[in-house]
């Protein structure tokens, strides 16, 4: 298990540390400030925050020492001349994805946003431009709108650690879209989806993945949490299928996290439903599969059973070794050190939680 | 020669703010200048296509701007440009 937790919340970022068998809280910082993303890189532990302030715009800063000091970088900026599906001009409003680009690229970055640009660095985040390809693809106009958003967004990218220059990106609502030369060409790969709330539920854009993630053991494996049920993958994305429980819990929700030794087992983490978006009857409970989907198991023990309203946003499901935690969106984070099993409580008095990472 | 004020809101990010003036006779150009005196202040303002951001006021002598797009808003000699926040909360 990597010792570090790194917590994006409503009102600031904040940093757990593992030592002498507990967690500490290591570091605040931005407090007051919504953060959408708290990131680090593992490539040389920078760890990034993307700022969502209420009055002065979407910011970027990042800090080489834990969080001890940070620097403001330029935040990502849309070009003159880039509009939104209204025509108005097109500018940042969320960072919604973080990611590095890979250890063979050892400067780059992506970063996803709303209103729907994916953008890159190749000066490690010191400059940030719009991935033009994706932008102009002939799907945005017509196939891309927004979901819980008011426009479209990025927010999962998904790099191969085989072949750096290949990449997913996940859009809500758009889909999948897949890309074997580091961004320059991309092509959908929603075959299989359902999008139940759109007239044809099977059409090639409009889906809405909540969240898409591959399997650090077997990239070909990929799952998405998806607005319409649970999806698994075993051939890099090219077709999905369901893997919902028919009866069970495991079915809507926002967050998936995947096994890094096992590409067959996830957790997600269930909410009643589309249209009621707490805890089931009130009770917290992270479901997992360990066959690829086939089956579910209910994981409740430590976890609260009655008057409980959390849900689990897209990025604050995450697993590292045997250990698996989440934060909510009333504040509270669980940690569980034997995949599910057991959960114990981290802090019940945190804000609106964003993000959880672990990291080194 | 403008006057520009700034809410004390901004201080947090840029600790040296203070009441400044300004050489310039348009809200833009206004702008500018004081992006020099404090690097990066202007995109705290403004989107980066220039538009004043959707909780932030400019006041120029007393009347809220119209013009949020462009800040194409009237400057005279001697005018106090204030700028503000919106109120929210939560």
């Amino acid at each position: 298990m990597k010792p570090t937790l790194l917590l994006g919340t409503r009102k600031g970022l904040v940093a757990y540390r593992y030592s002498n068998g507990h967690w500490q809280l290591e570091n605040t910082s931005f407090e007051g400030v919504p953060v959408s993303i708290a990131y680090a890189d593992p490539r040389n532990g920078t760890w990034w925050a993307a700022l969502d302030h209420g009055h002065w715009g979407v910011k970027l800063h990042r800090s080489t020492d834990r969080g001890a000091n940070w620097e403001e970088v330029a935040a990502p900026a849309y070009p003159e001349g880039a509009t939104v599906k209204d025509g108005a001009p097109a500018a940042t409003r969320y960072i919604w994805a973080i990611s590095h680009g890979g250890r063979a690229h050892a400067s780059r970055l992506w970063l996803g946003t709303d209103p729907g640009g994916l953008f890159v660095s190749e000066d490690g985040g010191n400059s940030f431009q719009l991935v033009e390809s994706l932008w102009n693809h002939p799907s945005r106009p017509a196939g891309w709108f927004g979901g819980g958003r008011d426009q479209p967004g990025i927010h999962s990218i998904v790099v191969d650690p085989r072949n750096e220059d290949h990449l997913y990106v996940g859009v809500s609502c758009a889909g999948v879209f897949e890309s074997i030369d580091a961004g320059k060409t991309w092509m959908p790969r929603n075959n299989g989806l359902r999008a139940d709330f759109l007239p044809d539920p099977a059409s090639e854009y409009g889906h809405d993945p909540h969240i898409l993630v591959a399997a650090t053991s077997n990239p070909d494996v990929m799952w998405q949490q998806n607005h319409c049920g649970i999806f698994c993958s075993i051939d890099a994305g090219e077709n999905w299928t369901e893997m919902s429980e028919q009866d069970g819990p495991a079915r809507f929700g926002f967050a998936i996290a995947v096994a890094e030794d096992n590409p067959g087992q996830a957790w997600v983490a269930p909410a009643d439903s589309d249209a009621i978006r707490v805890a089931i009857n009130g009770a917290l409970c992270i479901s997992r599969t360990d066959d690829g989907g086939k089956t579910w198991k209910q994981l409740r023990n430590g976890l609260p059973q009655q008057g409980c309203f959390d849900i689990v946003y897209r990025h604050a499901l995450a697993t590292s070794g045997d250990a698996v935690a989440f934060g909510t969106t009333t504040g509270n984070l669980f940690v569980s050190p034997d995949r599910g099993e057991n959960w114990q409580v981290i802090n019940n008095y945190l804000p609106m939680l964003h993000s959880v990472q672990f990291a080194d | 020669m403008p006057t520009v004020k700034f809410t004390r809101a901004l201080r947090r990010f840029f600790p040296t703010l203070q009441d400044t003036p300004a050489e310039a006779c348009t809200l833009t150009q206004v702008l500018d200048e004081m992006d020099e005196h404090y690097p990066g202040v202007k995109t705290y303002l403004l989107d980066e296509q220039g538009r004043l951001r959707r909780h932030v006021n400019i006041f120029v002598d007393g009347n809220m701007i119209v013009d949020r797009d462009t800040l194409g808003d009237a400057l005279h000699e001697g005018s106090e440009v204030y700028i503000i926040q919106a109120l929210s909360g939560g």
